[in-house]
């Protein structure tokens, strides 16, 4: 059965005036081998929205972000960053704008001969322009946003999952980058854990709104994000009311194949006939 | 047993040859450019050289000793037992200082920096390393090639010392000669192109034990068997072209140099 596709009028409308979004997909396919895992697939991610992208395991979501990141090179199509064409830039080139990006690895990836402190404070060292003193007072701020400040001094050996994952989120938000990119940060996790860790990112976007790119399998941890919205009083993620829409934009987009099937909100996504994301959502 | 075509193998052998040249020269053209991690430069000199003194001293020391057992039936025949000092300078200076100490360097280092890259590739690390802003290469490569080459011309010069003082052990302890005439036969025979030969090649191989340890590891995949597989590769593989090296460069060295 031929997958159905976004149309290419919207695909080019998705694409239009790349400098004025964080991020534009257009036409980007890459295969591995024989494998191709992506083809022809356009989006945009608009300064302050979040966008979750789902699809079943291999559908090319973690690529997308390592394709956005320029740690891989699209085999066709242009990939703007912040206003950087990623395709055409060296990888020297790249250094300079990765550190206005924030990723979280799926595994976490922290480094594990650094201790929590080494790992979050990893970019502000390299900066080599900031003080012993401030750098201490950002990693402490960063820590005590994924609320893990005791855990300065251990290795991520001593870490437990979730605990790996929340300092992943610290060291990416350490610097306050203009874009972070989530790469099924529940992964693996069990449900109290992952709603911590959804919780922070909750926190994230409506604390910082930043614009985010966010890669899960699980469609309920997009939802949560899509109907609730973080109370600065309480400290606490809460539910908004029926029909309400939060401060941040958040999107939808649903992989298929290598091809982008879906690209909307949440209610459009309800709403869907097609009957691989009804199966999908339901 | 997956077998592979005869053209698969050649690519995958002539691609795997790109990607370590590609490796090598963009870390030595980067070798001064800043940033310089001075401080990681350190560290891998303190892990290289002062970690691997132990088994240097040894192997120096007992090489130069059975050296010196080993020769001196074949020099008392001769009537030569006094040139003893002569042969194990000679021997040591021009080639089993650098080249064993390479082995030794090359046994222990190699598999060290193709282990711990190889493991921080399959977690991703490196990746998360690039998503930081920071060039691998600059970071963890160049500071391993930087402290390798420093340290093992160093360690080579420790190693031949030790060799001459194993030898004098034996000489003098189960020869019975006079340990001055040990000594001064061994300084005298040393000329500058002995001197030289030994100490370009631990410079070489220097530069053989980290590219190759950091181009295994770094190209290390899958999983935690990828990177057992790369660590014995990088030991083998160092190991071998240290042995072939040392041939091309001591031919190398004198036809420059004009000896015999």
């Amino acid at each position: 059965m031929p997958v159905p596709t976004l149309p290419l009028e919207s695909a080019k409308a998705a694409t239009g005036g790349p400098s004025q979004h964080a991020i534009v997909f257009n036409d980007v396919a890459i295969a591995f081998e024989d494998n191709v895992v992506l083809d022809g697939v356009s989006f945009r991610l608009d300064h302050g929205e979040t966008k979750a992208v789902f699809g079943v395991a291999g559908a090319g979501k973690s690529t997308i972000l390592k394709l956005a990141l320029g740690l891989i090179k699209p085999d066709r199509g242009q990939i703007i960053v912040l206003g950087e064409d990623v395709t055409q830039m060296k990888e020297e080139d790249l250094f300079e704008l990765r550190r206005r990006v924030g990723i979280v690895f799926q595994e976490s990836a922290l480094f594990d001969s650094l201790t929590v402190r080494d790992n979050v404070a990893f970019r502000l060292m390299e900066e080599g322009e900031v003080s012993e003193d401030e750098i201490e007072r950002r990693v402490r701020e960063a820590l005590s946003f994924v609320e893990l400040e005791r855990t300065v001094d251990m290795l991520p050996s001593e870490l437990s999952g979730g605990m790996r994952r929340r300092v992943a989120i610290a060291r990416a938000i350490v610097t306050h980058p203009e874009v972070l990119l989530y790469d099924s940060p529940t992964g693996g996790l069990d449900p109290v854990t992952s709603t911590t860790i959804i919780e922070l990112i909750v926190k994230q976007r409506d604390v910082y709104k930043t614009s985010s790119l966010l890669v899960s399998h699980r469609l309920q941890d997009a939802f949560i994000m899509a109907t609730h919205c973080f109370d600065r009083t309480t400290n606490k993620m809460q539910p908004l009311p029926p029909g309400a829409h939060g401060e941040v934009p958040m999107t939808f987009l649903v992989l298929r194949d290598g091809k982008v099937i879906f690209d909307g909100d949440a209610h459009e996504l309800v709403q869907s006939k097609d009957e691989y994301i009804r199966e999908y959502i339901s | 047993m997956e077998l592979t075509s005869p053209s698969e193998f050649a690519k995958e052998k002539v691609q795997a040859i790109q990607d370590y040249a590609l490796l090598s020269s963009r870390s030595l053209a980067n070798l001064f450019r800043p940033p310089l991690y001075l401080g990681d430069m350190f560290q891998q000199a303190d892990l290289i050289g002062v970690g691997s003194l132990p088994i240097v001293v040894l192997t120096g020391f007992f090489t130069g000793a059975v050296l010196a057992l080993n020769t001196a039936e074949t020099l008392g025949r001769f009537g030569s037992l006094t040139l003893i000092g002569q042969l194990v300078s000679i021997s040591m200076v021009r080639e089993l200082g650098p080249v064993l100490t390479g082995l030794m360097v090359a046994g222990r280092n190699a598999s060290g920096m193709a282990s711990e890259l190889g493991s921080m590739i399959v977690t991703e690390q490196i990746d998360a390393m690039r998503a930081l802003g920071t060039d691998p290469t600059k970071k963890l490569v160049i500071p391993r090639i930087a402290a390798t080459v420093f340290m093992l011309f160093f360690l080579t010069i420790i190693s031949d010392l030790l060799g001459l003082v194993g030898g004098n052990a034996v000489s003098t302890l189960l020869l019975g000669l006079d340990s001055h005439q040990y000594w001064t036969s061994a300084w005298q025979i040393l000329v500058f192109r002995d001197v030289f030969t030994g100490l370009m090649k631990p410079v070489v191989f220097g530069l053989i034990i980290s590219t190759i340890g950091c181009y295994y590891g770094m190209s290390a995949r899958g999983g935690t068997q990828g990177v057992g597989r790369a660590t014995t590769q990088a030991v083998v593989a160092a190991s071998v072209l240290i042995l072939v090296m040392d041939f091309f460069l001591t031919k190398l060295l004198i036809v420059l140099l004009g000896y015999r």
